[in-house]
């Protein structure tokens, strides 16, 4: 894995976040390569989730948090005041823990978006949107007779590849994963991997997951979080078979987390 | 004497709590290992001996008066006005009684002191039989070292089994008199012309026994009871309440939920709450002394003939009497949406008006639906602010500035002042009320299934 070939996609620089007075994450500095899966784990509460909400700015809606420092996108700063974070979320999809599908059809579930950004000028062009979309999310095959049943009627792991095209759907550079498998069975869990393998030739994919199987197996560059701060960031190969730092060592080997 | 008995049993009561428990730690002191901790024996003590001799009281007192007075008239057969008699002798024994004293009075008085005397002795005995009995077996329970913890279980479930009993059956004892009047009120008045009925008029029904209504007047009467007018007086009223009440409710409840910091939210909830708690006779003469006249000088001075009481008045001062249970419901719904809905809608990049419009309040919808069903429901069933505000006239009207009346207003109306309690005016009244229940019931409980719903939705 030639790592400094690739180009950078994402690049946060001395960010600190806290939660009221408790500070979450503690100088972070981490670079996330363009069409690659970078993996974050690390013990629970160790700020994974808080750092990939940063870069969506999905921590805006939550009143009590606050974040300094920088975040850049393609070397666009994210963390100004004049960023348009309807923009930034269009262009930096997200898929959560539990799936969330909205309880509309699955085709509002997956039309919400471009509706909301005006992307489609007529019912062909959604229509054909919503169809990409689905492909893409492998789930078109097991949905394309019943797109105006409920999003809620699917299974969990259908229902969590409705997100990921609802995702999609907007055309995005970047998705965010936030721990999707750990409400899903095994089955559904190798679903949603290989997809993962298979958008990250278009996509920069950030994965959160408690799994190290899962980063082992999707990732390509893994980051490793004890406490709100980066212990270790380096090739998702080097991470597990020679990590440089002891804490990095222990955790993976299940000494503790 | 009969607080005096319950005093007694009552402090008996107490004292064998501590005694049971007392009894219990002592076979603690023994090394007997004990099935439960001792307060549960004081428990187990204290109901055996309040619980009997208590049942035995409160059935003795009910059953006391009419068993002396059948014992009493049983001696006096050839007396004709009995209940009379038996409220004469009463009040001559308690010594303020001021009509002519005939010597059956005098008997009567005898005899009912004598069987009284013999009453309170017994009581007494069989309720410290009672006492004692139970005490004892109770008692030697506690030195088995039975399953206090258990027995004290089951005692407390009758117990609570009971009271729920007692409020199941007062609703259906107010159901079934209601039904009853209603039936008899219907057997002089048809009721189509009741339920169709467009004239409303019940002061034209003589004050007078039912069974004595002649045809021709019956005849007459038949179109007196139209309650056509009341129902749309009382959908008119309840429509403009609403249109008050669900926007400003739903907004606020919006804005609670969606939008309000902490700070704000814990200090604007609950004042908005206190709307709730004005006492609705409050807002009657607010409305009816502020509100209506306030609208008919409007009204005069745009050259328009407002009447002083008015169903607009009304309606406007109900729609703020509801808005507290509107936006307080729809501010828990909204609440309730899960915020993982909220995080997927910005995610794809959607505002938060965006996101309230599209997925939290279709969301929250049937619950929203619920709480203003609810709302309509206590509309209706709302009386003080029509009663003072929305006049008495019985109008087929669709014009807020005209004065109109509601069920509810009727029913007060019909049953103000002395009545005869036979009348079909009277009746009129069960009639009525029967109709609004049924109405209510229907509302709360499509309120209630739809509220129901929408919360298995997300559990």
């Amino acid at each position: 894995m030639e790592l400094n070939n690739s180009k950078i996609k994402i690049k946060a620089k001395n960010l600190n976040v806290y939660y009221g007075k408790k500070q979450a994450l503690f100088d972070i500095n981490l670079d996330i390569n363009q069409k690659e899966v970078t993996a974050l784990i690390g013990p629970s509460g160790c700020g994974k989730s808080t750092f990939i909400r940063c870069i969506n700015r999905m921590n805006d809606v939550i009143d009590i948090c606050k974040v300094e420092g920088s975040v850049e996108i393609d070397g666009a700063e994210i963390n100004e005041k004049n960023v348009d974070v309807v923009t930034l979320r269009e262009k930096v999809g997200m898929v959560f823990q539990k799936p969330n599908p909205f309880p509309k059809s699955i085709y509002d579930n997956i039309a919400y978006g471009p509706i909301i950004h005006g992307a489609a000028e007529n019912k062909d062009q959604m229509d054909n949107i919503v169809e990409t979309s689905l492909k893409k999310a492998a789930l078109w095959d097991e949905v394309k007779d019943r797109l105006n049943e409920p999003g809620t009627s699917l299974s969990g792991g259908q229902q969590q590849r409705l997100c990921i095209a609802r995702a999609l759907s907007v055309n995005p550079e970047v998705i965010l994963m936030d721990e999707p498998c750990s409400a899903l069975d095994p089955i559904a869990t190798a679903k949603i991997e290989e997809l993962i393998d298979d958008l990250k030739k278009s996509y920069t994919i950030v994965i959160v997951t408690h799994s190290m199987a899962q980063a082992v197996r999707v990732s390509q560059k893994t980051g490793f979080f004890h406490l709100g701060k980066i212990i270790e960031v380096d090739s998702t190969d080097k991470i597990f078979k020679n990590p440089a730092n002891k804490m990095t060592q222990d955790y993976i080997t299940g000494r503790f987390g | 004497m009969n607080s005096l008995i319950a005093g007694v049993i009552l402090i008996l009561c107490l004292s064998s709590y501590f005694f049971g428990r007392s009894e219990a730690r002592k076979l603690v002191t023994q090394n007997i290992k004990l099935k439960a901790l001792p307060a549960y024996y004081g428990y187990y003590l204290s109901l055996w001996c309040g619980l009997p001799a208590l049942i035995i009281f409160g059935c003795w007192s009910l059953f006391e008066p009419t068993i002396i007075k059948v014992l009493i008239l049983n001696n006096f057969p050839q007396i004709e006005s009995k209940d009379l008699f038996y409220e004469q002798t009463l009040s001559f024994f308690n010594g303020n009684f001021s009509g002519e004293i005939t010597n059956e009075i005098k008997a009567a008085s005898i005899k009912y002191s004598s069987i009284n005397i013999i009453a309170q002795n017994s009581k007494i005995v069989i309720i410290a039989a009672a006492l004692i009995g139970s005490l004892t077996f109770a008692y030697r329970k506690i030195q088995n070292n039975n399953k206090a913890r258990d027995d004290v279980e089951i005692i407390l479930k009758v117990l609570l089994f009971t009271s729920s009993l007692v409020a199941i059956l007062t609703t259906v004892g107010i159901i079934v008199s209601l039904l009853f009047e209603s039936l008899k009120f219907f057997s002089t008045i048809n009721i189509f012309e009741f339920i169709f009925g467009t004239s409303w008029s019940p002061q034209r029904a003589f004050v007078r026994d039912a069974s004595a209504i002649t045809p021709e007047e019956l005849l007459e009467l038949q179109d007196a009871f139209g309650s056509v007018p009341l129902f749309a007086g009382t959908a008119f009223i309840a429509l403009i309440a609403m249109c008050v009440a669900v926007p400003i409710g739903l907004f606020s409840g919006i804005y609670l939920a969606e939008y309000a910091s902490t700070k704000v939210r814990k200090y604007s909830k609950p004042i908005i709450e206190i709307l709730a708690g004005i006492p609705t006779v409050v807002y009657g003469f607010f409305a009816a002394l502020t509100v209506g006249p306030f609208f008919r000088t409007l009204g005069e001075s745009l050259g328009l003939t407002v009447s002083s009481e008015s169903a607009l008045a009304a309606g406007l001062i109900m729609g703020v009497m509801i808005i507290p249970y509107i936006s307080s419901l729809s501010d828990d719904v909204i609440n309730s949406v899960p915020q993982s809905l909220r995080e997927g809608s910005y995610a794809v990049g959607a505002t938060k008006s965006e996101t309230i419009k599209k997925v939290v309040i279709p969301a929250a919808l049937p619950g929203i639906i619920g709480s203003i069903l609810l709302a309509v429901s206590r509309a209706i069933g709302e009386t003080m602010i029509v009663v003072m505000a929305a006049g008495l006239a019985a109008n087929l009207t669709i014009n807020p500035l005209e004065s109109t009346t509601t069920i509810t207003t009727q029913i007060v109306m019909i049953l103000v002042g002395d009545q005869e309690f036979d009348s079909p005016k009277t009746q009129a009244a069960f009639a009525l009320g029967l109709t609004l229940f049924i109405a209510t019931l229907i509302l709360n409980y499509i309120a209630l299934r739809v509220v129901k719903k929408y919360r298995e939705k997300y559990d």
